[in-house]
């Protein structure tokens, strides 16, 4: 353990660039955009340098810790809150751990800064709102800046600051929206979502913050170091306090990283323009729970109940959301409960102590997941633009007018144009909305977006745990580590596995085969390359970031690196066995959707081919199992009558009608009027004023009579007090 | 010479006929002419006990008599008003008669 005053190799004293270039960015393009007049790619450039300069100094602190072979650094930045035993300092931790959780998510996160910059510059067009692409970037400079301070934290409350960070910044971006839904229509959908995921991630808060007062009362401190060195004795003498800790931490985790029974929110948070849905709620947000479940492993060690527990959790997840994602004809939905489900995977292994798997699926997870949610925002603006061009084409033909170049609908004036011919706002023709994330609008893609076709069937194959994609090696890890440790776990993860192949498979062959269905998908468009590259990018780590950490002797490049900080855990080595029936059910998944969706593909209005067979088990899948009802029976309505009650009768009828307005206004009115008014006022201090009045006059009526005009009485009355006078004075 | 007492005993008399007047008369001349009286018996005194006191701690002493003769110019300006004022409520009444003159009664 060194701070930073005795290292002085490398280039630690970067750490605080992690948090300040992003601000920076976020800074400038608050400040300056406006006066300068910044067009869209500067604001877009500016946040995209600034998360590339987190990403650059990620790699050189990553560079420095492999100098120092894996110490850890602690580079203090300032003083923060030294009250009493409390003392807590705005401390960097940097090592193989949290540079790991800083690459992944600069650099997944710079590649989408970049991306967003094409889909925003068309999003905010098809929604008439152009002056809010600039505020975009901003909240997504601050996600990097609160992201980074998440990680690098080197003690649990630093870590709940940027995790709250995290949290605001999901909350803005998924009511980017605010005043429409996701089909654009004016609604407060989409604000509804945001808070769901606030409100979600709060319960999840409560549970971290409870853990994190436990371990203040019991351990002495919130610093990493310190916390760990006292839990083995309280782990001796109190063990149930270790427990409480990390079980109330595991409901910090199902918020923020979506596990059962919290997972509700990151459905709904695909309200969020499509780059946020891949950098906040795919890639690194929501693996925050993973991160931070990873960062107490001295504490899990100690307590395998809630080890079990935490298994438990993250495979019930897993296998939970992978089935209803089976039954979601949203492109986004079914990707957020495949979200849903591989986060479940990581819970899952990190409950284990499968720790480096877990980091593994993490990384894995980031870059083909990342590179899943951006191709479908490529599909759904490709859509939304074939829709436009479509629209536009059949506007004019309406009007007996020559067809146009009417491929590129999507600057304003000619939005507008399309509001006046009825158009607009996604409407069709027949005044319906057209969804341009629906999974049925959709089929025969492959030619019109060949790009995005290729990138999403790398990403499918990733997910899918295809030979030799990345995410083959981190799933096979992790279900290698359940199989050798937990055989119900194993079972669930497997099973898990089978529906992600399955609901990927499904999804290929709804968007990319078959014909299209849709007039939009028919004259779909491929994207720029301003997010095509991005995309590729992504691409190729799915592809390659299985080398990260091969089951071969010697390939445990991860598990090494991890090592240092995590402890030494000698890697596994490959199970043919494990191997063989994960990828042999993901074959036979990807084979049975063919058969399904792809031999016979779906036409227009038909309904799933699925649910015939399944019946009502599919109703459940497609209605999300309705667990949403669920908490609204329990939870909700029941919540929503007592506010009612409340509201209704105790605030308002007793409180306000009869202790404000009868008990309090009618004192007060007794008091006033009664009391005060006549009692006080009116007879007190009116009648002392009016008998001081009348006995003035009574006396000066009587006074009057002396002043008789007569001269001589006045002279008399002279003498008379002379006489009186000289009298008392002579006689006295 | 003269001893002091009698010229006060003189101005007490002369006070007492003139205060005498001033309540009994109606004729605001009359009056005027009483008010003088009891003026000079004042002035008498003044002068009857400047005199016997005219030396007072080895230094001349003629408080007294200064005194009168600020009585004398006050008396003189007093019936210069007052003879105007009766002159006026004379014209405005065409009598003078005092015990008619109660106008400020309360």
């Amino acid at each position: 353990m060194h701070l930073s005053e005795s290292v002085s190799t490398g280039f630690f004293f970067l750490a605080p660039w992690l948090v300040f270039a992003p601000l920076t960015g976020l800074l400038i393009n608050l400040i300056f955009s406006k006066w300068f007049k910044f067009s869209e790619n500067w604001v877009g450039a500016v946040a995209s340098l600034a998360s590339g300069a987190a990403f650059v100094v990620s790699v050189l602190l990553a560079y420095s810790v492999s100098l120092n072979h894996g110490e850890v650094v602690r580079w203090k930045l300032a003083e923060w809150i030294h009250v009493g035993t409390l003392n807590l300092d705005w401390t960097f931790r940097i090592d193989s751990l949290s540079t790991t959780m800083m690459l992944v998510v600069s650099g997944v996160g710079t590649l989408i800064h970049i991306y967003a910059i094409g889909y925003m510059h068309e999003d905010v067009r098809f929604k008439h709102e152009e002056g809010r692409f600039n505020r975009f970037f901003l909240f997504l400079n601050l996600f990097i800046a609160a992201m980074m301070i998440l990680v690098s934290g080197d003690s649990y409350m630093m870590l709940f600051v940027g995790w709250e960070g995290v949290g605001l910044c999901s909350f803005l971006l998924i009511g980017f929206w605010f005043e429409m839904d996701t089909l654009a229509r004016p609604s407060w959908a989409n604000s509804n979502a945001a808070k769901k995921a606030f409100i979600t991630n709060r319960v999840g808060d409560f549970g971290f913050l409870i853990a994190g007062f436990l371990m203040f009362w019991y351990l002495g401190s919130f610093q990493f170091d310190e916390v760990f060195k006292a839990a083995p004795e309280i782990a001796h003498s109190m063990p149930w306090v270790i427990v409480a800790i990390t079980l109330f931490m595991l409901v910090g985790v199902a918020g923020k990283s979506a596990q059962i029974p919290l997972y509700i929110w990151l459905p709904d948070a695909m309200a969020g323009p499509t780059p946020v849905s891949a950098l906040i709620h795919a890639a690194t947000m929501v693996t925050a729970g993973v991160y931070l479940v990873t960062r107490s492993a001295p504490l899990y060690t100690l307590v395998p109940q809630a080890q079990y527990i935490v298994a438990m959790v993250g495979a019930g997840t897993a296998l939970f959301a992978a089935t209803i994602a089976v039954g979601q004809y949203d492109i986004k939905k079914v990707l957020a409960y495949s979200t849903i489900s591989q986060l479940g995977f990581m819970v899952a292994a990190v409950g284990m102590g499968a720790y480096v798997a877990g980091m593994f699926h993490l990384i894995t997870h980031a870059f083909f997941k990342a590179l899943l949610f951006l191709s479908a925002g490529s599909v759904i603006l490709g859509l939304e633009r074939g829709h436009h061009a479509h629209a536009h084409h059949v506007a004019h033909d309406d009007h007996g007018k020559k067809k146009k170049e009417g491929k590129h609908a999507l600057s304003k004036a000619e939005g507008r144009k399309e509001e006046e011919h009825g158009h607009g706002g996604g409407h069709d023709e027949h005044g319906e909305v057209f969804d341009p994330g629906d999974m049925r609008n959709m089929g025969g893609l492959r030619k019109t977006m060949p790009v995005t076709f290729w990138l999403y069937m790398i990403g499918t194959l990733a997910l899918a745990g295809i030979f030799p994609f990345a995410g083959f090696w981190s799933k096979d890890e992790i279900l290698l580590d359940a199989s050798l440790h937990f055989t119900s776990v194993y079972w669930q993860l497997t099973i898990a596995a089978f529906f992600t192949a399955f609901y990927m498979g499904r999804q290929i062959w709804m968007v990319f085969f078959g014909e299209a269905r849709t007039d939009a998908a028919k004259h779909a468009e491929e994207s720029p390359k301003v997010m095509t590259v991005p995309l590729m990018v992504l691409a190729v780590l799915s592809v390659a970031g299985g080398a990260l950490n091969l089951p071969f002797e010697g390939f445990h490049n991860l598990g090494h690196w991890l090592g240092h900080t995590l402890g030494e855990v000698e890697g596994l080595p490959l199970d043919m066995k494990v191997a063989g029936i994960s990828t042999g059910l993901a074959l036979l998944a990807i084979l049975i959707s063919w058969f399904l969706y792809g031999r016979n593909p779906l036409k227009t209005g038909e309904i799933d081919p699925l649910k015939k067979p399944l019946g009502p088990i599919f109703t459940g899948m497609e209605g999300k199992w309705f667990v949403d009802e669920g908490y609204f029976a329990v939870i909700i309505n029941p919540f929503n009558k007592i506010s009612q009650f409340l509201a209704d009768v105790i605030d308002w009828r007793f409180w306000h009608d009869f202790v404000h307005d009868t008990v309090i206004l009618g004192t007060y009115n007794w008091l006033s009027e009664i009391a005060l008014n006549e009692y006080a006022d009116q007879k007190g201090i009116d009648g002392f004023a009016n008998w001081l009045g009348s006995a003035t006059q009574s006396v000066s009526a009587t006074l009057r009579k002396v002043q008789n005009g007569f001269v001589r009485s006045y002279a008399l009355s002279v003498l008379l007090g002379v006489v009186l006078i000289l009298g008392y004075l002579i006689l006295k | 010479m003269v001893p002091v007492n009698y010229y006060v005993a003189l101005s007490a008399i002369l006070f007492s006929i003139g205060a005498l007047g001033v309540l009994i008369r109606r004729n605001p001349l009359i009056i005027f002419m009483s008010i003088e009286l009891m003026l000079n018996a004042g002035n008498l005194a003044f002068v009857a006990f400047g005199r016997s006191y005219e030396i007072a701690g080895g230094q001349p002493f003629f408080s007294g008599q200064i005194f009168v003769f600020f009585v004398i110019a006050v008396a003189a300006a007093e019936v210069a008003v007052g003879l105007a004022l009766i002159v006026e409520i004379f014209k405005t009444r065409k009598n003078i008669n005092i015990d008619e003159l109660n106008s400020l009664k309360g």
